[in-house]
C-alpha cells in the first residue's frame, strides 16, 4: 500500500496523543500526577493537539474535506465513522478533564471521572483507528489478530514516553510510569517481531488462481496489464518495498521504537542525574521509530488486488 | 442505516465468458465513452497527451497465460470490473453511505455528493473495482450502467450495459442472478461460471464463465488418427479409377 | 437507506439528435448511431440493423469521440518553408493551397503525366481516386493494397474469382471446422469477433495457424504454432494426405473447377503446360465415355481426371488433376519431410488432415433447397462440406505469399468446400473470373499528355503481354508494378513509390501526391533511410530528388513534415464519403451492401474533405470526366454530388441501392437525385439480400449468376470455374524459358522461371533466404493490436492509455538461453539495422519467433503528443529491421523486398538476433533506439489539456 504521509502522521500523532490523554485520566485517578495548572495545561497541549492534529491531517488526504463531518454518519459498519464518532465524543470528557484540571484546578470527583472517560475513549478511538485497517480483507498483513493490540501498546508506549519526560522535566518523576512504559514497549517488541514473522510466513490467501478462477486449468502468469501505463490501482495499491529495504528498515524500526528507548528508559530508572536527558532521547528514538514502524505497516502491506496486476 | 440491505428485489450483474473473450477491449473502452457522460460524468483523464496519461475506467482488462500441467500454455483474457458484491466490503466500509447497495437490483453505487474521497472503499475492494477521480476528489466505479438499462429514452435494444452491447464476441451477458430461471442464471449453471476469491466472502454477483476445455481432438478422431491410403494397391489414381467408373 | 441519497436520473436524455454514418476509425466499415448532445458528441455505439456489425463496436470505434476531438488534427492548408523534414509551415488559404497544387499538376499533365506519381494509402474512395487518376491520366497511381494483401487478394482471385481479404467469410452458421492462418486483427474486425463467437457457441472445432497465441488465437480449440513463412509447406502437406487418403471431392472437382481440363505435355515447347483448347477457344477435357477431347461446357461431359492421352493433332496432354496428384503426392509433402521446417510435428499435421476429411466427407451437411447450376442441371439440395477457412497477413506479408494463398484455396476447392453450406462463401459482387476483370492500363501509347487514362491503372494480368512495360521492357510505373519485378501486382506497390523516385529508377518524377499513408514512418520499411530519401537533394542541382510533395492527412502524423503542401482533411464524422461496391465490398454472404458516411458534425476549423479537394482540383485542372461542355464543373457540390451522380457505364455508380429516378432500381439504374437522402433515411447503408436459390454454388449458380448480372456485379452470366491450375502462370513461366514474344530481360529470367507456377510451390521466403539462419535464428513479426489503429490511434486519448509503448515478445526459451528477463532490454538486429527494445516473455509463441505490436513507436514531437510520451521513448517500430529492398543479385540489382509475383511487400520475412543489453544499459531511463530528433509543431495546433474530463450530460455538466 501506499504509504501517504498523512495516514502515518495521523495514525501515529493521534495515538501518542491518546495514549497520554489515556495515562493522564489513569494516572489521575490513582492520584499519581501533580495537581498542577501548568503541569496540566503542557499535558493537554500535547495531547490534545497531537490528537487534533492527527485527526486534521487524517483529513487532507480526502478529496472532500468540507463534507468530512459525513464521515460521522456510518457507525454502525464503518470503523472510520466509528473512529470518527468516539474521537469526537472523546473531546467532551477529555475538554472537562482539562477545564477541571486547567481552570478550577480540578482533578477529583466529577473531574476526574472525566478524566477515566476521556482515557476510556482514547483507548476506544485507537482500537477504532487499527480496526480501521484490521477489518480490510483484502489487505492480509492488516487483518492480523495482532493489529488492534500493538495499535494500542504503541498509543500506550509512546504517550507514556511523553508524559515520563513531561513529569521529569516537572521534577515529579514516576518510576512506576518508566516502567510501564518499560513493559509496553517490551511487549511492544514482542507482538511486533511475532507480526513481521507471521506475515513473512503466512502464504497469500488470495493468488492468481482464485482471483482470475483459472487455477483449475494451471498455472496462471500475468502477461500484460490492461494499459502500458499505471492508473489509481497501481499508484494507491501497487506500493512495493524492495525486501532487503524493508529489512533494513525493520531492523531500524525495532532499535529506534523499542531497543534503544527501552535501554534509556532503564536507564533513567538507575541514573537518575541522566533521566531527563535520557527520556528525552528515549521519546524521540521512539518517535523516529513509530514512524518507521507505521512506513512499513503501509508499504509492506499487499493489497490483493495487485495479483491481477503482478501475480 | 448503513449496511448491506439483508437482501434486494434482484441481483442484476454480468456474466463474462472467458471462453470467447478475445481481449479487444471494446467493452472497456464503449464502458468509458457512456460512463464519461454518464451517471459519474466525467471519468477524467489526467495527462491525456503526456508520458503517463491515466484515466477512469470502470472495466480492464487483463492478459494471462496459463500453463497447463502437461505444460501447453493457453492466453486467457480476463475483463475486470465491479462484481456488485452481495456482501460488499466497500459498502460497509465507507463511513459517509456514499457507497451503498441499492435494494432494488442489488447495484453497488456511490452518491458523489456524499463521497468524501477517503479511499477506504477502494481499499477494501479485492478486486480493485473503484477508481478515484483525483481530479473531483471522490471515488467512481462501475454504475451498472444504471443510466442506461432502465433508460426510457433509449430503444429497448439499447438497453443494456454498454460494455454487454459492444462486445463483439457475445462474452458478456446481463441479467438478474438472483433470479434462478434467468438466461444469465442458466449459463452460469451450465457452463459452471464461479466466483472470484471466493476466499474473501464477498458473495460477488457477477460470474466467471471459464474456459471451455479445448478439442485439441475431435470427439471421433484420435490424438494418433492417420488417414488410410485410398486404395492400398492402385494407389491414389488406382482409388480414382474406382470413383469415375460410372 | 437508499432514500437519503439524490434520486437518480435513470432515464437522462442521450441526445437531441441521433445520426447513423458509418465508422472510419478501422477499414472494417462498420455502421454507427452517432448520440449527439447540443451539437457535441454524446456517444457512438453500433448500429444494430447494420449488416457488417450487427449493434456491436470494437475499441477503436467506441474511441471516436477521442479521434474526432484529437488535438493532433490540422487546422488549415500548410506551404513549407523550413527545410523539408523541420516541421516549419507557415499557414495559407485555401485558394493559395488549389493553387499551388494545381499548379504544380497542370504542368506535369501538359507535359510527362509520368512524373506524377499519387497513392493513396488508407483509402476507401478508391472508386474516386482511381477514376481521377484515370482522368488525370499518369500511370503512377494506386492505394494501398500493395503493401498490404495483394497477395490475397491476386491468389484468390486468380484461383476461385474471390479472396479471402474482404472478399468472402466462412458459413458462420454452418460451419463445423474452421482453420485460421494468420490473422490478427483483420478488416473484419467485427465480424470476424461475431463469427467466432457464434462458432464456439455451437462447439465447432476452431484451429489457429500462427506463430503467437494472442486475440483470435487464444481461443482457439488448437493453437498450431506454426513457424512465420511454411504455411504453404503445411497445407501442400495436408493436401498430401487427403489425396493419398482418396479424401477429395472428385464429383466437385470435375463440375467447377479446371481439375479436368487438359494440358499440354510438350516439354521445352511454347505450348507446354497450357491448355488444350479447341477453335472457339474453349478449354477441352477428355470424355472418358466418348474416348475425345470434348469441351468443358459440354453438359454431357464424363471427363477422365488422369491420363496421358493423344490429341488429333498429335500433341499429348493430361489433365489438370494428375498434374496436381503428382505434385502434391510427392514423398516432399508428406507430414514427416515438413515437420521439422513448420515446427508442426507429423502427427499433428496427419491428425488435422483426418479431422478435415472426417468433417468434409462423414459430416456433410445439406440444405433442401433446389438450384440450377450453369449446365442447366438441377440439383434438389444444397451438400455443404462443412469446413471452413480464413487466412490474411500471416500468409500475405510473406515473399511466398501468393503461392501459399493459392494452397490454401487449392486446399478448399479439393474438399470442396467453397460456397457450399459450412464452406467459405463469396460476399457480392463476388465472385468474378479473374479474365473477366479489368487488365491494368498504362502501356507507352497510352499515357499522354493532357489526356485521360483509357482504362484502370489496376487489373488482372493474364500473362507477359499484359505487362505495362516500354518499349525496351521497363517498367512504365514508378513502382514497377505490371513490370517483371511484379507482373501481378494487382494492386500496385505503394511501398516502392518514395525509393524508386529517390533513386529515379525507372524515371524521375516531378510530383508525388500523397492521401492518408503515414509513408515517413510506420507504412514504410526502413524508415529512417526512407526520411533520408524524402530529404535527400540532388547534387548538381541542389533541389530535392523528389521535388514537390503534396500530402492530404487530418492529423499531425509523421509524414506531414515531409510534405511541401498539406492538404487539411476533415475527420470521418464531418465529411460524405461512400462505401462502394466498385471498391472493396461491405457485403456479407447473404447479401449485397454498400453505405455512405455523412456529416454529422461541422468542422470548427479551415479544413476540407479531400474528396471535395480533389474534384475541385479535377474541375481546375480540366480533366475530361469533371468538367462538362464548356468547361462548367460536372460536380459543381463536390463528392456528394460525385457519389450521387457519378456512372461508371449507363446506369452503373457509386451507390447501387435506391437508384432510378424514384429510387425504386437496386444495382443498376438512372441516378437518383434524392437517393443519399434514402441512404442517411435508410441508416446509411443498403442491403440487398439475395435470393435464397442464390446463396450457395454462386460461382455456378445459374440464379446467382443471372441476379449478379442483372445488379451489374458480372457482365454476363457465365461461370466462374476455379483455377487449380493457373494458366497465366504458366505463361510467364514459359516466357521466362524464352517463348513467345514478350520475353522477360536475362536478369530476370531466372527468378519468374523459379517463381512462377501453375501449380502453388513452397519456397523459403526471400529476405530469410538472404541471411545465415545461425546468425539470424529468430523470425520478427509484428500483429495489430485489436485496440489500436496503425498510427493513427495514438493521438487518441483513450486508446494510448491501452497500447501507450510496446514491448517485444520473446519465447520462454529463448529468455532462458540468454539469460533475459521481463522488462530488460536487448538488442535486435537484423541484416540491415538494428534496434534496442525491451521485452517481454511469453509462453504462447514459436520457439522462433519474437514480435511486437505494429506502429505503437511514435517520433517524438508528432501526434501533438508531449515529446517525451513512452510511444517515442519505449515505443518502437520493427519496420527500423526491414529492409525495403532484397541483397543485390548476381546482377548486381536489388529487388523490391516483396513477392515476386504480386509485389506484396514481405513484411514478416525478415530474421533476426538477439542480444541482451550490458548492464549498464537496463537502467530506469533506458530508452529504446533508434531515436529520431524530436519534430517541430506546425503553427496553430490546439493546446494539449493536461487533465481532461470530456463529458456532454444534459445541460451541462453536472455540479
Ligand atoms: N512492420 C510493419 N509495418 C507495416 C505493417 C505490418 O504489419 N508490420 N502493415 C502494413 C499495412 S498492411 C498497412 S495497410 C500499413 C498502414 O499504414 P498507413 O497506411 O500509414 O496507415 P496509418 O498509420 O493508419 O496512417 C494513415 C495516415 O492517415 C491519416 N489519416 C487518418 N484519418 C485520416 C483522414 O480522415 N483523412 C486523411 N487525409 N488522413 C487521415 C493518419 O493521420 C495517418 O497519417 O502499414 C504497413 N506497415
Ligand atoms: N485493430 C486493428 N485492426 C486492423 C488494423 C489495425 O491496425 N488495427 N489494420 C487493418 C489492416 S490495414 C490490415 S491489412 C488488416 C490485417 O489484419 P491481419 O491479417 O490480422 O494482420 P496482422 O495483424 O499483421 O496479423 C498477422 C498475423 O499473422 C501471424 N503470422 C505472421 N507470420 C505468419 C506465418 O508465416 N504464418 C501464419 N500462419 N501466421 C503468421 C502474426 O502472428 C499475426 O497474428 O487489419 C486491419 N484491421
Ligand atoms: S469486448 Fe468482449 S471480447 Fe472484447 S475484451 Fe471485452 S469481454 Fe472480451
Ligand atoms: S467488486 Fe468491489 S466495488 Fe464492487 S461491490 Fe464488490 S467490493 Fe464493492
Ligand atoms: S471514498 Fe467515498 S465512497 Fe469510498 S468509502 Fe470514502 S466516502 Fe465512501
Ligand atoms: S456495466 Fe456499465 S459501467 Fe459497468 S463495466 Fe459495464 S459498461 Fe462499465
Ligand atoms: S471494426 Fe471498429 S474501428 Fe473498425 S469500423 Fe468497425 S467499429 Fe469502427
Ligand atoms: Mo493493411
Amino acid at each position: 500500500m501506499h504509504p501517504a504521509y498523512s495516514v502515518i502522521f495521523f495514525t501515529t500523532a493521534s495515538g501518542a496523543g491518546y495514549g497520554l490523554l489515556a495515562l493522564m485520566g489513569v494516572l489521575n485517578a490513582g492520584g499519581y500526577l501533580p495537581v498542577d495548572r501548568w503541569f496540566g495545561l503542557t499535558g493537554f497541549i500535547l495531547s490534545l493537539g497531537l490528537i487534533t492534529l492527527g485527526l486534521l491531517s487524517s483529513t487532507f488526504h480526502l478529496g472532500h474535506p468540507e463534507r468530512s463531518w459525513r464521515a460521522l454518519m456510518q457507525w454502525r459498519s464503518s470503523w472510520l465513522s466509528r473512529e470518527g464518532v468516539i474521537a469526537v465524543l472523546t473531546y467532551v470528557p477529555a475538554g472537562l478533564f482539562a477545564l477541571g484540571w486547567v481552570i478550577l484546578e480540578q482533578t477529583t470527583g466529577i473531574w476526574m471521572i472525566m478524566g477515566v472517560f476521556a482515557a476510556i475513549g482514547a483507548a476506544i478511538t485507537v482500537y477504532c483507528t487499527s480496526m480501521i485497517y484490521a477489518s480490510l480483507k483484502a489487505i492480509p498483513a492488516w487483518t492480523h489478530e495482532l493489529v488492534s493490540p500493538i495499535y494500542l501498546v504503541l498509543g500506550l508506549a509512546t504517550g507514556g514516553l511523553i508524559l515520563d519526560v513531561l513529569l521529569k522535566v516537572y521534577g515529579k518523576p514516576i518510576s512506576g510510569l518508566s516502567v510501564l512504559c518499560l513493559m509496553a514497549l517490551i511487549v511492544g517488541l514482542v507482538l511486533k517481531l511475532k507480526y513481521w514473522k507471521t506475515i513473512d510466513k503466512t502464504p497469500p490467501a488470495t493468488g492468481l488462481a482464485s482471483a482470475t478462477g483459472l487455477g483449475g486449468i494451471g498455472k496462471v502468469r500475468v502477461l500484460d496489464k490492461p494499459h502500458t501505463s499505471e492508473n489509481y490501482l497501481q499508484q494507491e495499491m501497487g506500493y512495493r518495498v524492495a525486501r532487503k529495504h524493508a529489512e533494513k528498515l525493520r531492523r531500524i524500526a525495532a532499535v529506534a521504537l523499542f531497543i534503544v528507548p527501552i535501554i534509556l528508559v532503564s536507564l533513567t530508572l538507575v541514573a537518575p542525574a541522566l533521566a531527563i536527558i535520557a527520556s528525552v532521547l528515549a521519546f524521540l528514538t521512539a518517535a523516529l521509530g513509530v514512524v518507521t514502524e507505521r512506513w512499513l505497516f503501509f508499504a509492506e502491506a499487499k493489497h490483493v488486488v495487485m495479483t491481477y496486476y503482478e501475480g | 442505516m448503513t449496511s448491506l440491505p439483508e437482501s434486494t428485489e434482484s441481483k442484476l450483474g454480468l456474466v463474462i465468458d472467458l471462453d470467447i473473450c478475445v481481449g479487444c477491449h471494446a467493452c472497456a473502452v464503449n464502458c468509458k465513452e457512456w460512463n464519461t457522460s454518464g451517471y459519474h460524468a466525467p471519468l477524467t483523464d489526467v495527462d491525456p497527451y503526456g508520458a503517463d496519461p491515466s484515466g477512469v475506467w470502470f472495466n480492464r482488462i487483463h492478459t494471462y497465460e496459463v500453463e497447463s500441467a502437461s505444460g501447453d500454455s493457453q492466453t486467457v483474457y480476463f475483463p475486470r470490473s465491479c462484481l456488485h458484491c452481495e456482501d460488499a466490503p466497500c459498502v460497509t466500509v465507507c463511513p459517509t453511505g456514499a457507497s451503498y447497495k441499492r435494494t432494488e437490483d442489488g447495484i453497488v453505487l456511490v452518491d458523489e455528493d456524499w463521497c468524501i474521497g477517503c479511499k477506504l472503499c477502494s481499499w477494501s475492494c479485492p478486486y480493485g473495482a473503484r477508481e478515484y477521480d483525483a481530479q473531483e476528489g471522490v471515488m467512481k466505479k462501475c454504475t451498472l450502467c444504471i443510466d442506461k438499462i432502465y433508460n426510457e429514452n433509449l430503444p429497448e435494444e439499447s438497453r443494456q450495459p454498454a460494455c454487454v452491447s459492444t462486445c463483439p464476441a457475445n462474452a458478456r451477458h446481463f441479467g438478474d442472478l438472483g433470479d434462478p430461471s434467468s438466461e444469465v442464471s442458466q449459463m452460469v449453471k451450465a457452463r459452471g461460471g464461479y466466483d472470484l476469491m471466493p476466499e474473501q466472502a464477498t458473495k460477488p454477483v457477477n460470474k466467471y464463465l471459464p474456459p471451455r476445455a479445448r478439442q485439441t481432438e475431435l470427439a471421433n478422431i484420435s490424438n494418433n488418427a492417420k488417414l488410410e491410403d485410398a486404395s492400398p494397391e492402385g494407389g491414389f489414381l488406382g482409388w480414382l479409377d474406382k470413383v469415375l467408373s460410372d | 437507506m437508499d432514500g437519503a441519497h439524490q434520486p437518480i436520473n435513470k432515464s437522462p436524455i442521450v441526445a437531441d439528435k441521433v445520426d447513423t454514418t458509418t465508422c472510419y476509425m478501422c477499414a472494417c466499415r462498420c455502421g454507427i448511431k452517432v448520440h449527439l448532445l447540443d451539437g457535441k458528441i454524446r456517444y457512438i455505439e453500433g448500429n444494430p440493423d447494420h449488416p457488417v456489425n450487427k449493434g456491436v463496436l470494437c475499441a477503436k470505434g467506441s474511441a471516436g469521440i477521442m479521434q474526432h476531438y484529437s488535438p493532433a488534427r490540422l487546422s488549415k492548408p500548410l506551404r513549407r518553408i523550413g527545410e523539408r523534414g523541420s516541421g516549419e509551415f507557415k499557414e495559407i488559404e485555401w485558394g493559395e493551397a488549389l493553387d499551388i497544387a494545381t499548379s504544380w499538376l497542370a504542368s506535369v499533365r501538359a507535359t510527362d503525366p509520368k512524373r506524377l506519381a499519387f497513392f493513396t494509402g488508407r483509402d476507401q474512395s478508391q472508386a474516386l481516386t482511381g477514376w481521377w487518376a484515370q482522368q488525370f491520366g499518369m500511370p503512377n497511381y494506386s492505394a494501398h493494397g500493395g503493401f498490404c494483401s495483394v497477395n490475397m487478394a491476386a491468389g484468390g482471385i486468380y484461383t476461385f474469382g474471390s479472396a479471402f481479404w474482404e472478399f468472402s467469410e466462412p458459413d458462420w452458421d454452418n460451419t463445423k471446422y474452421f482453420l485460421m492462418f494468420g490473422v490478427a486483427e483483420d478488416h473484419d474486425s467485427n465480424p470476424i469477433k461475431i463469427g467466432l463467437s457464434k462458432l464456439k457457441g455451437r462447439g465447432a472445432k476452431y484451429v489457429s495457424v500462427n506463430p503467437v497465441q494472442t486475440g483470435y488465437s487464444a481461443i482457439a480449440d488448437e493453437w498450431v504454432g506454426i513457424t512465420p513463412g511454411t504455411d504453404g509447406l503445411f497445407v501442400m502437406s495436408l493436401m498430401h494426405e487427403l489425396l493419398r487418403a482418396g479424401k477429395v471431392d472428385v464429383d466437385y472437382l470435375t463440375r467447377y473447377t479446371n481439375a479436368p481440363y487438359l494440358v499440354i505435355e510438350n516439354p521445352g515447347g511454347a505450348d507446354h503446360g497450357l491448355f488444350v483448347r479447341d477453335d472457339d477457344g474453349q478449354e477441352l477435357c477428355w470424355d472418358r465415355v466418348r474416348n475425345q477431347a470434348e469441351p468443358f461446357k459440354d453438359p454431357d461431359l464424363k471427363p477422365a481426371m488422369k491420363g496421358m492421352f493423344e490429341l488429333p493433332d498429335g500433341r499429348k496432354a493430361r489433365p489438370v488433376f494428375e498434374l496436381l496428384a503428382e505434385r502434391y503426392l510427392d514423398n516432399q509433402y508428406s507430414p514427416e519431410v515438413v515437420a521439422y521446417q513448420t515446427g508442426i510435428d507429423a502427427d499433428t499435421i496427419r491428425r488435422i488432415a483426418a479431422e478435415i476429411a472426417d468433417v468434409a466427407f462423414e459430416q456433410e451437411i445439406t440444405i433442401d433447397q433446389p438450384w440450377t447450376d450453369w449446365r442447366g442441371e438441377q440439383h434438389d439440395k444444397m451438400i455443404g462440406r462443412p469446413v471452413s477457412m480464413h487466412a490474411m497477413r500471416g500468409i500475405s506479408a510473406h515473399s511466398n505469399g501468393f503461392h501459399t494463398c493459392r494452397a490454401i484455396h487449392l486446399l478448399q476447392i479439393l474438399i470442396g468446400s467453397i460456397d457450399v453450406p459450412g464452406g467459405l462463401r463469396y460476399k457480392a459482387p463476388y465472385p468474378k473470373g479473374f479474365n473477366s476483370l479489368p487488365k491494368p492500363t498504362g502501356r507507352p501509347g497510352e499515357i499522354q499528355p493532357n489526356n485521360p487514362l483509357p482504362g484502370p491503372h489496376l487489373g488482372f494480368v493474364q500473362g507477359p503481354e499484359d505487362l505495362l512495360l516500354d518499349d525496351d521492357g521497363q517498367p512504365m510505373r514508378i513502382d514497377k508494378a505490371f513490370s517483371w519485378d511484379a507482373p501481378m501486382a494487382a494492386h500496385g506497390m505503394m511501398h516502392s513509390v518514395i525509393t524508386n523516385a529517390w533513386k529515379g529508377d525507372p524515371y524521375k518524377i516531378d510530383v508525388l501526391f500523397m492521401y492518408m499513408a503515414n509513408m515517413a514512418w510506420n507504412s514504410s520499411m526502413n524508415t529512417a533511410e526512407t526520411i533520408k530519401m524524402l530529404t535527400d537533394r540532388d547534387e548538381d542541382t541542389g533541389e530535392y530528388k523528389i521535388p514537390q510533395i503534396i500530402y492530404s492527412d487530418a492529423f499531425y502524423s509523421e509524414t506531414v513534415p515531409y510534405a511541401d503542401l498539406i492538404l487539411p482533411d476533415t475527420t470521418y464524422l464531418e465529411r460524405w464519403d461512400c462505401i462502394s461496391l466498385l471498391d472493396r465490398p461491405i457485403s456479407d454472404a447473404e447479401g449485397a451492401a454498400d453505405a455512405i458516411r455523412h456529416p454529422v458534425v461541422e468542422p470548427d476549423r479551415d479544413v476540407r474533405a479531400f474528396q471535395d479537394v480533389l474534384i475541385d482540383l479535377g474541375g481546375r485542372l480540366g480533366l475530361p470526366g469533371l468538367i462538362k461542355e464548356g468547361g462548367r464543373r460536372r460536380y459543381p457540390e463536390g463528392y456528394k454530388d460525385y457519389i450521387a451522380n457519378h456512372e461508371r457505364q449507363p446506369g452503373l455508380g457509386n451507390l447501387a441501392g435506391f437508384r432510378g429516378k424514384d429510387g425504386s432500381d437496386k444495382g443498376k439504374g438512372e441516378p437518383n437525385p434524392d437517393q443519399l437522402d434514402k441512404y442517411i433515411e435508410n441508416g446509411c447503408y443498403w442491403y440487398d439480400e439475395i435470393p435464397h436459390e442464390a446463396v450457395y454454388y454462386r460461382h455456378a449458380n445459374q440464379a446467382y449468376l443471372e441476379y449478379a448480372t442483372s445488379m451489374g456485379f458480372i457482365k454476363d452470366p457465365s461461370p466462374i470455374i476455379f483455377n487449380l491450375y493457373s494458366e497465366p502462370q504458366q505463361k510467364f513461366k514459359l516466357a521466362a524459358q524464352g517463348h513467345g514474344d514478350h520475353v522477360p530481360p536475362d536478369e530476370h529470367k531466372d527468378r519468374i522461371e523459379q517463381h512462377f507456377d501453375p501449380l502453388p510451390i513452397w519456397y523459403e521466403p526471400f529476405d530469410q533466404a538472404a541471411v545465415d539462419g545461425n546468425e539470424f535464428p529468430l523470425h520478427a513479426l509484428t500483429q495489430r493490436p485489436a485496440a489500436m489503429y496503425h498510427s493513427w490511434g495514438s493521438q487518441n486519448a483513450w486508446l494510448r492509455q491501452i497500447h501507450g509503448t510496446n514491448r517485444l515478445y520473446i519465447p520462454a526459451s529463448l529468455a532462458e538461453r540468454h539469460d533475459i528477463q521481463d522488462e530488460d532490454w536487448v538488442y535486435l538486429s537484423s541484416r540491415s539495422g538494428k534496434i534496442k527494445v525491451r521485452v517481454a516473455v511469453m509462453n504462447g509463441v514459436n520457439s522462433k519467433t519474437v514480435w511486437t505490436w505494429n506502429a505503437i513507436g511514435k517520433r517524438s514531437g508528432a501526434w501533438n503528443l508531449d515529446e517525451d510520451v513512452k510511444e517515442s521513448t519505449e515505443g518502437f517500430l520493427l519496420n527500423n529491421l526491414i529492409d525495403d529492398c532484397l541483397p543485390a543479385n548476381n546482377h548486381d540489382y536489388r529487388y523490391s523486398n516483396s513477392d515476386p509475383v504480386t509485389g506484396q511487400a514481405a513484411w514478416f520475412d525478415v530474421r533476426v538476433k538477439i542480444e541482451k543489453a550490458p548492464p549498464e544499459e537496463q537502467t530506469a531511463s533506458a530508452q529504446s533506439e533508434p531515436r529520431f530528433d524530436p519534430l517541430k509543431q506546425p503553427p496553430t495546433m490546439p493546446d494539449r489539456p493536461g487533465v481532461m474530463g470530456y463529458t456532454v450530460k444534459q445541460g451541462g455538466n453536472k455540479k
